[in-house]
């Protein structure tokens, strides 16, 4: 443990001495004195056998639940080997590495990382990741923004409303003006756009699938924006594009989304990662950097960091975003993930999670107390009517190990009675059909 | 010494303008390439864009600085010198030569306000 605790007391004394301080208190002596003292209540030194004891009590506490719930966040299988992998120290304790090039092993896998979302989405780059699917969705508004100069963007109301508030807080900052365009049966009101849509607004943010897991078809809103020449944002679960038309087919500008659905553990909420990919027109105004492959002095491969955008250093206040970090371990975790899984293995994770909804919704729906909301085709996720209490069922999926569905009144008033299921390629028939007997029951 | 054009007019913070038929044409002087050193990057506006006089038109990046560039009038852009894009050291070679954007002027008399050769070679000295 000793190399751990750097500082000797005679270490101490010398430092003090030489900054001509008394003692370490006195280094505080600007913390106003009410603030000081304070009695935390804190436990005394505890041996690592009573650490171990201790918190295995807690983790005791956990209740491990089946869950029947996704809303963004989703229970696909985590390969182990992924574990094994990040959890090498070369990995799991270096920093930023501030010579980057240093690092090759950091650089390569920061470049498979933004190769694999490049496929994935379509588009030209990719930055080396971002905090999470809401921020990355709040970034791409500050491009738009500022690659337009125009201060308002239109957001559909079928994007997650957690997304929407982080998107909404960001530009409470930036005074940006956040407009709305309704929803119409669970998708985009394509009308309500073509009605707001003006040079007013830097562009337009979707979600696909949407929040109701509804897959929208986005065809026609490239051409509405060109008539304004708004920018197209899409967030985009990305397991999902495997099998569904990417954000470039749609002629999307920027995309962006939270990879959670990419073997990220759902880990009590994170940490998470935010993906964002736009065109090489675009690039210069992408927060974060780039990293490329190239050839060293001896023709031997190697990888540098290619590109930020310059504002992000010397001309800071200039700069659409001062984001500095990224998600790197998490990075690495996808491209574990993305590489194992193959072209293949992804979309049959993908069609089995499609398939485990289907015949949940299937199930539940044949229910007397339960109904379809949507005639839309749906993902992972779905929305399904109750006469019963939201609240009551849950609870009594909670007595039987499962984790319910989420109950959508509580984001929307005119959603009352709505549950959003949810079932990935790790829910058996089995789960499934004891789900529904328990909802039958009720 | 840094090359200075005749017929044309100039900016303090180093834009020339050149009218010709009722258009015109904008970029960035030799003493202000000659500054910069070698450049690697134009951020350009696009066609139709408003210009407003003594505002931000683009951005010009070289090795060793960034900075803004400022549209010395006001107006529509008609045409912008996208040759620029992949090639922003055609400045380096000729910053004469090589026009960013091309503008119909929305009030000629802001040409009134910008300086003659004369004028603006007492800056650069």
């Amino acid at each position: 443990m000793f190399k751990y605790l750097p500082h000797t007391e005679a270490d101490i004394k010398e430092m003090l001495e030489v900054i001509g301080v008394d003692n370490i208190d006195d280094l505080f002596a600007e913390i106003p004195s009410e603030l000081m003292g304070l009695d935390l209540d804190l436990p005394n030194s505890h041996s690592e056998l009573e650490i171990y004891k201790r918190f295995n009590e807690l983790a005791a506490k956990n209740k491990e639940l089946i869950p029947f719930v996704g809303a963004g966040a989703y229970d696909h299988y985590t390969p182990s080997v992924i574990r094994h992998l990040i959890e090498r120290q070369e990995f799991l304790t270096a920093y930023t590495p501030y010579q980057p090039e240093i690092s090759q092993g950091t650089l390569q896998y920061i470049f498979e990382y933004q190769s694999l979302i490049c496929e994935l989405t379509g588009l030209d780059v990719s930055n080396a990741s971002m905090y999470d699917g809401s921020t990355s969705t709040a970034e791409a508004m500050f491009m738009a923004t500022a690659v337009r100069k125009r201060d308002s963007i239109l957001i559909s109301r079928t994007v997650n409303p957690n997304i929407i508030k982080v998107v909404e807080t960001y530009a409470l900052y930036r005074n940006l003006k956040v407009e709305y365009i309704e929803a119409n049966k669970g998708i985009t009101d394509i009308e309500d756009f073509k009605a707001k849509n003006s040079k007013d607004y830097a562009g337009i943010i979707v979600q696909n699938p949407n929040y109701y897991g509804i897959i929208e078809d986005y065809s026609g809103y490239r051409e509405i924006l060109d008539e304004t020449k708004g920018l197209f944002i899409m967030n985009h679960d990305p397991a999902t594009l495997g099998i569904l038309k990417s954000p470039a087919e749609y002629g999307v500008d920027i995309a962006v989304g939270d990879g959670q659905s990419l073997g990220i553990p759902l880990q009590f909420g994170g940490p998470y990662i935010g993906y964002l990919a736009t065109t090489t027109k675009l690039m210069r105004k992408m927060p974060g950097r780039i990293c490329g492959v190239t050839k060293d002095t001896e023709g031997k491969r190697a990888f540098v960091l290619t590109l930020q955008a310059r504002e992000q250093h010397i001309r800071r206040e200039k700069a659409n975003s001062n984001i500095c970090s990224n998600q790197s371990l998490i990075a690495l975790l996808v491209t574990i993930y993305l590489a194992i899984m193959g072209k293949k293995g992804l979309v049959e994770v993908q069609t089995n999670s499609y398939n485990a909804t289907h015949y949940l919704f299937d199930e539940v729906t044949k229910l007397p107390k339960f109904n379809k909301v949507f005639d839309h085709e749906f993902f992972k996720d779905v929305a399904i009517s109750t006469e019963l209490d939201p609240d009551f069922i849950n609870e009594k999926l909670y007595e039987a190990g499962m984790l319910g569905p989420l109950n959508l009144g509580k984001y929307d008033d005119k959603m009352n009675n709505v549950l959003l299921f949810s079932a990935t390629e790790k829910r058996t028939k089995d789960e499934i059909d004891q789900l529904v007997s328990i909802l039958g029951a009720l | 010494m840094s090359k200075i054009v005749d017929g044309l007019l100039y900016t303090n913070t180093h834009e020339w303008v050149k009218v010709e038929e009722g258009f015109a044409f904008i970029g960035i002087t030799d003493y202000a390439q000659d500054s910069l050193g070698e450049i690697v990057f134009i951020e350009l506006p696009e066609e139709d864009d408003d210009l407003v006089a003594r505002e931000e038109l683009g951005a010009i990046e070289s090795v060793k600085a960034a900075s803004d560039i400022l549209s010395p009038v006001s107006g529509t852009i008609i045409e912008v010198n996208s040759a620029l894009e992949d090639a922003p050291e055609l400045i380096n070679t000729d910053a004469f030569a090589n026009w960013i954007v091309k503008v119909e002027l929305s009030d000629k008399s802001e040409l009134e306000t910008l300086l003659s050769p004369d004028q603006y070679k007492e800056i650069c000295e």
